[in-house]
């Protein structure tokens, strides 16, 4: 039924890639820049919410499959609060990042604000596509015309 | 601006339209953020506000009607909850400091301390992370924990919806394969 929208699924091939490295610059950038795993892991999850919308979800969910998309919205608190066992078992305090380096206080803390970004990012990627599969798999498809 | 679109989301029927002027509404205040300096938060609004919610409300749309209803009850009670709400909140930013009041306490109180330490503690030029991740790192991992649990309790709602609707035909729902 997409067969007709040459224009939008040309844009959205291109697009898509961009959008995804937009959202892992973010991420890695955000000790730089504005930004970091929140508004990373949101532009992440456009990526794939758009290529599902142009192509079907079907089409989306064979790259990204929804028993996937949930581990990875646990995976991600896993990874946030695993940093700071992590950090437990070198003999600090909780999410005291100093203990991944303790003679360059500084690398440490860069190494524990990466992993707990990348934490927030995974989750906030897999619970965005979650709820977006949730709603779309209840939609019936929509015929061009009623739009 | 804001408040143009904001009239205009309120007196529209259509709500392809609405949820279109929802968003422009985020993506304006995104501006203003900008414009206050915010750009974190600016950058939040607008990937969240304009971007993605919008995107779901169109998904929600789809499942319901197009046009709004009209309604027959009388508009007099809700417009004066609002009304005294809104009056309520425009009490409230009385006591709030000025933009850019020097002596505010969101600026006095930690704020310097965190700007001067967290060049040399943290080594991350952009403080808004170093305070977000390292000094708040529990807040953090709590918002983290939030926004997974009400991923969880959407999944749950939505697909509990759909098995009991599906009850009695064969499920060929490829959406959770081992539930």
């Amino acid at each position: 039924m997409m067969r007709h929208h040459l224009i939008l699924r040309v844009v959205t091939k291109l697009l898509v890639g961009t959008i995804i490295l937009f959202a892992l610059y973010v991420q890695f950038h955000g000790d730089y820049s504005p930004g970091g795993g929140f508004q990373a892991g949101v532009i992440m999850a456009v990526a794939f919410i758009l290529y599902g919308i142009v192509f079907r979800l079907e089409k989306v969910q064979k790259v990204f499959p929804p028993w996937l998309v949930h581990k990875l919205a646990a995976l991600g608190v896993v990874v946030y609060a695993g940093t700071g066992v992590a950090s437990l078992f070198l003999g600090y305090n909780y999410l005291d990042y100093n203990a991944f380096n303790p003679e360059h206080a500084e690398a440490g803390q860069e190494l524990g604000i990466l992993l707990v970004e990348a934490g927030v990012g995974i989750t906030v990627t897999g619970v965005m596509v979650a709820i977006y599969y949730a709603f779309a798999a209840r939609t019936p498809l929509i015929d061009d015309e009623e739009w | 601006m804001l408040v143009v679109t904001a009239l205009a989301v309120v007196r529209t029927r259509s709500m392809f339209a609405v949820v279109m002027m929802s968003g422009a509404f985020s993506l304006l205040s995104a501006l203003l953020l900008v414009t206050m300096d915010a750009v974190d938060v600016a950058f939040t609004e607008a990937a969240v506000g304009a971007g993605i919610s919008t995107v779901l409300m169109l998904g929600t749309l789809a499942l319901t009607s197009r046009y709004e209803r009209t309604s027959h009850q009388s508009p007099i009670i809700p417009l004066i909850v609002v009304t005294v709400t809104g009056a309520a909140l425009f009490y409230g930013t009385l006591d709030m400091p000025n933009y850019g009041d020097p002596n505010a306490p969101a600026i006095t109180h930690v704020y310097p301390e965190y700007m001067e330490r967290a060049p040399e503690e943290i080594g991350v030029p952009n403080v808004v992370t170093a305070i977000l991740a390292s000094y708040r790192g529990y807040d953090t991992l709590g918002e983290t924990a939030v926004v997974f649990t009400a991923g969880i309790g959407v999944l749950l709602l939505i697909s509990g919806l759909r098995r009991r609707r599906r009850k009695g035909e064969p499920d060929d729902s490829d959406e959770r394969p081992k539930a």
